[in-house]
């Protein structure tokens, strides 16, 4: 029963690491039906930013928690503005072009961002501190999480609840909503479309940063070629729940988690990645859309 | 004015990140350079050493340091007065790693009388080559063919190399194991190639070890965000000791994973482990474990002459298995020296056992043609850095 607990929130730390990235997929695809396959690296140069942050309060003597919110609040401001970039740089000049142009921009920004991180930076492994402090609380008491692993879980809750409240209740919120269902009809209505889909980029980049610091101050050790692997789990995970839907990415990539998680401890971590996909395959197979993905119907 | 702004911002944000990069330092590499000896077979009262291997190709820069090797050995010696006042000739052959060259080099040297021969470079080369050899009792001796069976399946007496074989590793990480009193052992590797070998031949060991037993043996997928549920299974599985086969990034995020789950059993690796890297992205995680790695041999006096004399003659540094390599020449010239010709019997008799000083070390070799005293150590981190265990 233990095994079975301890493989259970290791299975939800590792789908809220997955959640915390497939929001920003889900989102932007939500608005403006595209896979942005540059988030994952989004995801890395806001870790990248909480290393140097972090490294540069560390020398300057900051207090550890204190590092912790700064280096949070940077790599948020940091890679927010690079998520806005992407979108006016690679996005925005092929938005009346065919589906597949801004696809193949987005593939490009993220092989540009891997290589230019390992060219400004280092193509070797990086250690990253450990800002994420301990918990007393927890020590002795046989909770089966470490601190870092709560606090992953939680931001993940903490994040979902938030996003939710905002498209649901705020004008922003609601005009992201008119947008993704309907761009043309959103802009009769007096709607700035621009500004709600860089918005977007904003909202899930900021996501994929606190994501980076927490995971990488989770694993100790980043690299420029992070953002591929998690980047590549988040959008699995966001197919998986249907992609464009918000509450389909956390669904997803807690299934997702929990798989793996269990793939791993029952039957061998050979095959984690080969129980992973089988899912995809057979949910996709029952429902083409995701699990919480709408229908759409084609009109021929 | 628009565009303006966006290069303006596009060039702000390429500074900023780069501002903090460190400079890229370049390294340039110079080609080792070595020509291939066209010999001609030597005249009475000479003695010549075949070297043979890939000397043109893909893999020349394998085996061109070997020829450079042979010929630095042959220079001292002969410089000394010879082999029992023979004289030493290196003739080449060529095989280019390829089996069928290779047996094409063996019949060679076969019509050419060679009795002693360095090489080849490749296992598939060497294994091709061998029986020939043996057939006309010719003295092999590789510095680089790994492949465990070449001396391990005793098919082939006349084969001796300078080189640790592939499983050696293995063997010595679970021998060290033992000695450290481990008894249920968790084998994970990073399915690679390179891993996953050495975590098999690491299973085989152990499972030949009376009172031993692997407890675990999984693959983990290298780069995945989290390997929680793998150390779970290793605490469940109620080992030990961790033996991992793999490269430093997935042994420091599981050895980090493991401390941070206050499972404080032994972690050993290998040599993709034994870097310098692994101490600083692990930190103070890495403190106590054990990977094994090549012996140290840099400090040793005939191996800094042996380079100082390539850097002279050949105006480059060494390409690899120098070393190897120039070990083996010394040991084939010494143990023809010994036995006082180059008579099959008493030359294999003599590199079986007399010592030699060689740019490795002190060797001889075992019953199955495996040089004693090469090969590699166990290096524990201990205050930040490797360092042998005796």
């Amino acid at each position: 029963m233990d095994y079975f607990l301890e493989l259970l929130f290791g299975g939800l730390t590792r789908g809220s690491i997955y959640a915390l990235i497939a929001l920003g997929y889900t989102m932007v695809y939500g608005i403006i039906e595209l896979i942005n396959f540059a988030h994952g690296e989004i995801y890395m140069i806001g870790a990248f930013t909480g290393l140097i942050v972090a490294g540069l309060l560390t020398m300057l003597g900051f207090p550890g928690a204190s590092i912790l919110a700064i280096a949070l609040v940077c790599a948020v401001i940091w890679a927010a503005a690079y998520g806005y970039t992407i979108e006016k740089v690679a996005y925005k000049p092929l938005r009346g072009a065919p589906r597949l142009s801004p696809l193949i921009s987005a593939i490009g920004m993220s092989i540009f961002l891997q290589n230019y991180v390992m060219l400004s930076q280092t193509s070797d492994f990086l250690p990253f501190p450990e800002l994420i402090p301990e918990f007393d609380f927890l020590k002795g008491s046989g909770f089966p999480m470490s601190s870092p692993e709560l606090v992953i879980v939680l931001s993940t809750v903490a994040v979902c609840i938030g996003l939710t409240l905002f498209i649901k209740y705020t004008k922003l919120g609601k005009a992201m909503r008119a947008t993704a269902q309907n761009r043309k009809m959103a802009l009769l209505v007096g709607i700035n479309v621009d500004m709600v889909i860089s918005a977007t980029f904003v909202i899930g980049s900021s996501l994929a940063a606190v994501g980076g610091v927490l995971i990488a101050s989770h694993i100790g050790q980043i690299n420029y070629f992070i953002g591929f692997i998690a980047g590549i789990k988040a959008f699995t995970a966001a197919v998986l729940g249907g992609i464009g839907s918000i509450p389909g990415a956390m669904l997803g990539a807690l299934v997702l988690g929990l798989t793996e998680a269990f793939a791993t401890g029952y039957v061998s971590s050979d095959y984690e990645d080969v129980f992973a996909f089988c899912l995809l395959v057979l949910i996709l197979i029952f429902r083409p859309a995701g699990i919480m993905g709408k229908e759409k119907i084609q009109k021929v | 004015m628009r565009k303006l702004h966006l290069i303006a911002l596009c060039i702000a944000m390429v500074a900023m990140l780069a501002a903090c990069g460190g400079e890229m330092e370049k390294a340039e590499k110079k080609d080792e350079q070595a020509d291939v000896a066209t010999g001609e077979i030597a005249p009475a009262g000479k003695l010549v050493l075949g070297v043979a291997g890939a000397h043109s190709g893909d893999l020349a820069s394998y085996g061109l340091p070997t020829v450079n090797a042979a010929k630095l050995v042959a220079a001292k010696v002969n410089a000394a007065g010879g082999v029992n006042g023979m004289q030493v000739e290196v003739v080449a052959q060529d095989d280019q790693c390829k089996p069928e060259l290779a047996t094409n080099a063996a019949t060679k040297m076969l019509s050419d009388d060679v009795k002693i021969v360095l090489g080849h470079i490749c296992s598939g080369a060497t294994k091709a080559a061998l029986p020939i050899y043996a057939e006309s009792q010719i003295v092999l001796m590789s510095p680089s063919a790994t492949n465990p069976p070449l001396t391990q399946s005793g098919e082939y007496p006349n084969f001796f190399r300078t080189i640790a074989p592939d499983d050696a590793q293995a063997a010595l990480e679970v021998a060290f194991a033992k000695g450290l009193g481990l008894k249920k052992i968790a084998v994970i590797h990073d399915k690679g190639d390179y891993g996953k070998g050495f975590a098999s031949f690491c299973k085989q060991f152990v499972e030949k070890e009376d009172g031993m037993e692997v407890t675990l043996f999984e693959g983990v997928t290298p780069g995945a965000v989290d390997y929680s549920a793998v150390v779970q299974k290793i605490k469940s599985s109620g080992a030990d000791a961790v033996i991992f086969g793999g490269y430093h990034p997935e042994a420091s995020k599981i050895v980090s994973a493991m401390r941070k789950k206050n499972i404080d059993i032994p972690f050993l690796s290998d040599d993709g482990v034994k870097d310098d890297t692994f101490i600083k992205v692990a930190g103070k995680y890495a403190e106590g474990v054990y990977a094994t790695g090549p012996m140290d041999f840099s400090a040793n006096e005939i191996y800094k002459e042996a380079v100082a004399a390539h850097k002279k003659e050949f105006g480059a540094d060494p390409g690899p298995f120098f070393p190897e390599a120039y070990s083996a020449a010394l040991a084939l010239l010494t143990a023809v020296e010994n036995a006082g010709s180059t008579d099959y019997a008493k030359v294999t008799e003599a590199l079986r056992t007399k010592y030699v000083d060689t740019a490795v070390g002190k060797i001889k070799f075992d019953s199955k043609g495996d040089a004693e005293g090469v090969g590699f150590a166990i290096y524990q981190v201990r205050d930040g850095k490797y360092v042998e265990v005796k």
